[in-house]
């Protein structure tokens, strides 16, 4: 995984709340575009309009925030389908921060695998920080995750928390597989241990094209 | 001596392999479902990280978000997903996890085959590459929706690092109406407290109205826990449970049974156990629900109007709500009653069970679809399309003009090239409204089977009370 450690860019507000990832990503897309190649399809339905030309409502159009990095987005943002492509969608659009008073949980735990950081700040924190990137000459903003710490275009400067363990990793890019087979002793006693407590849950092995199919319906 | 606990307390306590730092926790993983869309991304991930799956019989997969739900079907509806099938066919058979493929008479929405092949035990941990694994809670599982990364750490480790939820007791109590169902219970939930209120949370959904309901119209509640922003909901295991699961191909046998039975009655949580939240809901006199909008928070009771943006407090819910109007082409101030539809489908992990489709049946039977509806039932799995047919329901919806098809999302998610052409409304029993969720431009309303059903016969949404009187 890529680390993160601090991060200073442009910021754009996305004044919206429920942003679900189907928007962040459309399903078609998600599907079919390789990853790598999912920038431009991010945000689609709100981007473009049906002739596939952008529309000026649409914050990342706007010059102003041109190249932006960061995104300031409303409450539970990336809400709905698991897909991780709605990360990667960001990722690939350059986007390295998303901040939002709360966030859909499974895309949380998706941003959070791949390096791009999601951090929470309270509602009237972000409503704060739109303002600030209204009114700035240059909507920059930094992210510092070592310190905790947001500095907003005029230079208020919010402190957000982290859960720890993920901190880490983020901040030294660790692999999450590799971390966890630290403890792969740990996993086999407890294997060695449940399979004797509910030895039901440890299924064989697949045969080839087994035809043994239960014949149990619902009634 | 022992603190009182949770269901979801007494399963994430039996699955902690060791404490991490700061709360976190690695927690076994009993089984990890994948599926048609992300066969072909998790295991060439795991591959190129240069790991191996621990343990693949605890793995298994099936094809249904890109399969073609044509009846008889001989190739997939959309030639770009042929890969997404034959690929992952052969990546499951190279790592030795079991694959539900098209043919096989246990293929199906994995939601609804996990239940019924005794994947889905009670007390279990279960994740899969989709959000509504939650469905599977209704076991008394803790089921829920990860990440393509998330799925190769499984495969690689049989574990997940993290952190207790908190926990939510949803209180639904009461007797529905004749028409109202599990689907008009947790969107009638989600429109009073908001589509995020369970977020960061496990649902436990308990009260009269949950004992006295069905395992089918338990997985429709749990279903939608999602929706209303949570990641799990869970159901205390009872006898219902135990007789839904008994001589499923993988539930235990023998003398395991007994053993296994004993054990998920003792997960019913502690009479004190505490929650961080209580919610509560009382059905009795519950309206049959459906969605007006893009988003589940935007539902009303079929009786009720469509409020309009300027009754929101709030700018930004009143933007939403606005917009959501202009996309499904709905009038503010009045109930969505009689406006005509062109399509009515009945599928998907929310509803799509032999219960949901007897449901639909019930209102069908002896009627006709109206002129210029275009109205599929799609099975949620092989299995209930042939306990459907063996008692008849296909004729009843095939003689009143539905098209009977084969199992899978389809339209659901119009991930298999079968869409609602832009503009045009669908009566839906899937679970999501969103913006182009059934086709770009497609407009959705999210309701129970009965209203679908209904719905079709009349041309127009329908209230299934009405239709039941009849
Ligand atoms: S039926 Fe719909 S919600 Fe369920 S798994 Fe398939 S696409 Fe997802």
């Amino acid at each position: 995984m890529r680390a993160f450690t601090a991060h200073e860019g442009i910021a754009a507000p996305l004044r919206l709340d429920d942003v679900n990832t189907d928007v962040i990503i459309p399903t078609n897309r998600a599907i079919h575009v390789a990853k790598g190649s999912l920038g431009r399809f991010a945000f689609e339905p709100l981007r473009y309009d049906e002739g596939g030309r952008e529309r000026a409502d649409f914050v990342l159009n706007q010059y102003r925030y041109a190249g932006a990095s960061i995104l300031v987005a409303g409450a539970n943002f990336g809400c709905g389908s698991s897909r991780e492509m709605a990360a990667w969608a960001l990722d690939d659009a350059g986007i390295r921060c998303v901040i939002a008073p709360s966030f859909g949980d499974i895309f949380f735990q998706n941003c959070c695998k791949i390096g791009l950081l999601a951090l929470t700040l309270p509602d009237d924190t972000v409503e704060n920080v739109w303002d600030e990137l209204a009114r700035a000459a240059t909507p920059r903003m930094s992210v510092d995750l070592s310190a905790l710490r947001v500095t907003a275009p005029e230079g208020t400067r919010y402190t957000f928390g982290f859960d720890e363990g993920r901190r880490d990793a983020l901040l030294h890019g660790l692999d999450d597989i590799g971390q966890t087979l630290r403890h792969a002793d740990a996993i086999a006693r407890f294997v060695t241990t449940d399979r004797y407590a509910r030895p039901w849950n440890y299924l064989p092995a697949p045969g080839p094209a087994s035809h043994i199919h239960s014949e149990k319906t619902d009634t | 001596m022992n603190q009182p606990r949770t269901t979801f307390d007494k399963i994430w306590d039996s699955h902690v392999v060791t404490r991490l730092s700061d709360g976190e926790e690695l927690i076994f993983i009993d089984r990890l479902l994948l599926h048609d869309l992300t066969l072909k991304i998790v295991l060439p991930d795991l591959e190129a990280r240069g790991h191996s799956v621990m343990l693949p019989s605890q793995a298994a997969a099936t094809a249904d978000h890109v399969v073609s739900s044509a009846p008889g079907r001989e190739m997939l509806s959309d030639s770009r997903t042929v890969d997404f099938v034959h690929r992952g066919r052969d990546l499951a058979m190279r790592h030795g996890i079991r694959f539900f493929d098209v043919g096989d008479p246990r293929q199906g929405i994995v939601h609804v085959i996990a239940p019924e092949l005794g994947l889905t035990l009670p007390g279990s941990t279960i994740t899969c590459t989709d959000s509504h694994t939650c469905t599977q809670g209704a076991f008394g599982a803790l089921a829920w929706g990860i990440g393509t990364t998330d799925a190769a750490h499984v495969l690689a480790t049989q574990t997940m690092v993290q952190r207790r939820p908190a926990r939510m007791k949803v209180v639904l109590s009461g007797t529905p109406q004749p028409g109202v169902g599990a689907k008009d219970v947790i969107l009638a939930l989600i429109g009073r407290y908001g589509a995020s209120a369970g977020a960061g949370h496990v649902l436990e959904f308990m009260g009269s109205y949950v004992d006295a309901t069905t395992m089918e119209e338990r997985m429709t509640l749990c279903n939608m826990a999602i929706e209303f922003g949570a990641r799990f909901g869970l159901i205390a295991p009872d006898a219902r449970t135990i007789d839904y699961l008994a001589g499923r191909e993988f539930a235990p046998g023998g003398a395991d049974w007994d053993r296994a039975a004993r054990l998920w009655l003792d997960l019913r949580g502690d009479d004190d156990a505490q929650f961080d939240r209580e919610l509560e809901l009382d059905i009795t006199g519950l309206q049959p629900q459906v969605t007006f909008g893009t988003g589940l928070d935007h539902v009303a009771g079929i009786d009720e109007p469509v409020p309009a943006p300027s009754s929101l407090p709030d700018a930004g819910r009143r933007d939403r709500l606005r917009e959501a109007l202009t996309y499904m082409d709905v009038e503010p101030g009045r109930p969505l009653e009689g406006l005509a539809v062109d399509w009515a489908f009945i599928g998907s992990c929310a509803n799509s069970r032999l219960s949901d489709l007897r449901d639909a049946a019930a209102i069908v039977r002896g009627g006709r679809v109206a002129d210029g509806v275009r109205a599929w039932v799609v099975p949620g799995s092989t299995s209930v399309k042939r306990a459907a047919e063996a008692e008849g329901l296909d004729k009843v919806f095939l003689a009143a003009g539905w098209e009977w098809r084969e199992s899978g999302c389809s339209l659901c998610c119009a991930i298999n090239g079968e869409v609602v052409p832009s503009g045009q409304r669908c009566i839906s029993t899937s679970n999501r409204n969103f913006v182009g969720r059934q086709g770009a431009g497609a407009r959705t309303h999210v309701a129970s089977p009965a209203m679908v059903a209904a719905s079709a016969l009349a041309g127009s949404i329908a209230d299934p009370r009405k239709a039941l009187a009849r």
